[in-house]
């Protein structure tokens, strides 16, 4: 019989899932605050605590393994060339290896700009710039800039690979922190993720987390192995292809708001349609965005942003608030937890503007072209209409009582016919909060990770 | 090796003569970007940036060339590469219009080469290697 901890370390939580691989089930789940600001181990003998407590009594674990979004998480600035093709490649890239996309830089980037990138604290930069054979020189003037402005931090080259010498002497001549990597796109339109990702896990593990003072805890623990998007990333993606003979749902989104993002995943591919003429950047299977500025706490004055004037006076009169105040109260309180059923009805309707915005934002378009052999349809970003599941996870979901009408506003309740979004599909919670954990004992136990999923993330 | 941005502009669907360009340039030796069809303005420049291409050839077989094309120079000289060789072919405008017109019109909005409907992409070859120096 062997025993799993899974830790994540999030932003405001520390959560842990005890899991028995004979069993193939889980033991228990328990969580505290996170505490790297002093010193992250209290957070979790606290949550190791409570974990024991629930069970009964201590159990002794085979492996202990985490993944992470504290401290801030994996902050990324992402540069490229031209905005709808290298710079839109890059930023995929970070967002799929479970970074925040906190910069995005194009064409050649001025002093201002690099100062930025100091100021934001951005953990890694990906440069990228040209596809192969391509324009070199832009990418080469932007590394030299980072160079001679000082740059120390990180820096993954994943550009025009006829670029790469300059680059590599660039780095050494300025004494950069840089990595070489194959091209982000290396023809027009054609994505490659995999290297620069892996390259963005090896250094978040090398080298930040140690910065931002998670390491310490792998005196306690096997390892830390993910950043904490990229562990749901990857749990999502199993969910639905399945693993060997034990069957996935198929295509899936996955919504996760939280107080200061909202991430959205889907898993599908750009199109199953034969009629439609497919546009712009290649699409992966496994997508995920994430929208800085919509959130339940950090990120409410951004939800407000989104709205016209006209659309928060229809707001305050029709469900009888002061929207404005609320999301101050908010952001000015944001570990507040919603207290009686008015709080519940404002955070209510905040995420329902999250789940609708964020839909908006990772959804493919389409628009007719007219022949006379009938309409053809030209279509940019992915085709979420056959999606079979909408899954939400995230405390913001979990703990809320109308799930659902959170969940129905990635559907296209607007009737909006350029919009690909959903159609019909059946709305799951992810009730005991374990995606990020399942995606973990993925790299230990596929098979039982996928089995676990499909029993607790269950039909509202 | 020379790059050439091919693609079939605006909403047009035609998409034969667009594989047989993309053959012939390469087997003539081009590095080819193709782009397809519907595609725009943006698209084509985009392209040719990032591949630090020498020559964009737009093709337009539906009769709205005109429409589709104007402003493309002045968006190529916006987005740094003014000098940029422009290429235009297929059907450029509605029916049998003098040709002599359509061509002034196509070379006032910087065009650098017009060619009239029924130029097959070997008729171009030439001009492609005297332009582009190859
Ligand atoms: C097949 C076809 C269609 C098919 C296309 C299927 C497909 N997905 O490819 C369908 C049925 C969809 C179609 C639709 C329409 N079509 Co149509 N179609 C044709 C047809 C019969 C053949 C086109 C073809 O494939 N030719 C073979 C290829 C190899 O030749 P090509 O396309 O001309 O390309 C060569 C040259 O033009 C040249 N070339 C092309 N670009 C360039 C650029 C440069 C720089 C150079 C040097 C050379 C060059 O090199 C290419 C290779 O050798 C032509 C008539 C014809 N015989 O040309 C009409 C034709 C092109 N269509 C025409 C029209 C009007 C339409 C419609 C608007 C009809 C309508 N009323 O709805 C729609 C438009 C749809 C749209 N949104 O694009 C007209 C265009 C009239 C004009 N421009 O004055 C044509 C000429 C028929 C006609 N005589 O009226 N069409």
């Amino acid at each position: 019989m062997a025993n799993y901890l899974l830790i994540d370390f999030g932003s405001t939580f520390t959560k842990l899932c005890a899991v028995n691989t004979e069993a193939e089930d889980i033991i228990e789940t328990a969580s505290y605050f996170t505490t790297v600001d002093t010193d992250i181990r209290t957070g979790y003998h606290e949550a190791l605590n409570r974990l024991f407590q629930k069970i009964g009594k201590q159990i002794d674990f085979e492996q202990v393994i985490a993944c992470s979004s504290a401290a801030g998480g994996l902050k990324m600035a992402a540069i490229g060339l031209v905005e709808e093709l290298t710079v839109e490649a890059a930023k995929r890239v970070c967002l799929g290896a479970g970074a925040k996309v906190d910069l995005v830089l194009s064409h050649h980037i001025n002093k201002t700009e690099v100062q930025k990138i100091v100021n934001h604290k951005i953990d890694i930069i990906l440069l990228a710039g040209g596809a192969d054979g391509g324009n070199a020189e832009c990418v080469i003037y932007n590394a030299r800039l980072l160079g001679e402005m000082g740059i120390k931090i990180p820096i993954i080259f994943a550009g025009n690979k006829s670029a790469q010498d300059d680059i590599s002497e660039i780095f050494n001549k300025y004494q950069m922190d840089g990595y070489i990597c194959d091209n982000v796109m290396p023809k027009v339109n054609v994505m490659n993720i995999d290297a620069a990702r892996d390259m963005i896990r090896k250094i978040f593990l090398d080298k930040i987390i140690e910065a931002k003072g998670i390491k310490a805890i792998e005196n306690e623990i096997d390892a830390v192995i993910l950043p904490t998007p990229n562990a749901v990333l990857e749990a999502a993606k199993l969910l639905s292809e399945g693993y060997l003979d034990e069957e996935g749902l198929g295509d899936i989104v996955v919504l996760d708001i939280g107080g200061a993002t909202t991430d959205m995943y889907s898993m599908c591919s750009v199109s199953k349609r034969s009629d439609v003429i497919i546009h712009g950047l290649e699409e992966p299977f496994a997508k995920r965005t994430v929208e800085g500025d919509l959130g339940m706490r950090y990120s409410a004055p951004g939800i407000i942003k989104s709205l016209s004037q006209q659309e928060i006076e229809f707001i305050n009169k029709e469900k009888k608030v002061d929207i404005k105040e609320e999301v101050e109260k908010r952001y000015n309180d944001v570990k507040c937890l919603p207290q009686n059923e008015h709080d519940e009805f404002i955070d209510l309707f905040l995420a329902e503007v999250c789940a609708y915005r964020a839909m908006h934002r990772h959804v493919g378009r389409i628009e007719e072209v007219y022949t006379p052999m009938g309409k053809v349809y030209n279509q940019t970003g992915k085709d979420l209409t056959d999606i079979k599941y909408v899954i939400g996870t995230g405390g913001a979901i979990i703990n809320t009582k109308d799930k659902e009408s959170i969940l129905k506003r990635t559907t296209n309740i607007l009737h909006n016919p350029s919009e690909l979004r959903p159609t019909d599909p059946i709305f799951l919670v992810d009730q005991k909060y374990i995606m990020a954990a399942m995606g973990l004992l993925k790299e230990k136990n596929p098979l039982l990770a996928l089995r676990i999923m499909k029993k607790y993330i269950v039909e509202i | 090796m020379k790059t050439i941005v091919i693609g079939v502009i605006g909403a047009d669907v035609h998409a034969v003569g667009n594989k047989i360009i993309e053959f012939t340039l390469t087997n003539a030796g081009y590095h080819v970007v193709n782009i397809g069809v519907l595609s725009s303005q943006e698209d084509f420049i985009n392209a040719a940036i990032e591949t630090d291409a020498d020559l964009i050839l737009v093709s337009s077989l539906y009769g709205h060339g005109e429409i589709d094309c104007r402003g493309m120079r002045e968006k190529c000289i916006e987005a740094g590469i003014a000098d940029i060789c422009l290429y235009v072919g297929g059907n450029i405008v509605v029916g049998k219009q003098d040709f002599s017109e359509v061509q002034r019109t196509f070379l006032d909005m910087g065009f650098d080469r017009v060619y009239p409907p029924g130029t097959p992409i070997d008729n171009a070859l030439q001009d492609i290697r005297e332009d582009l120096g190859e």
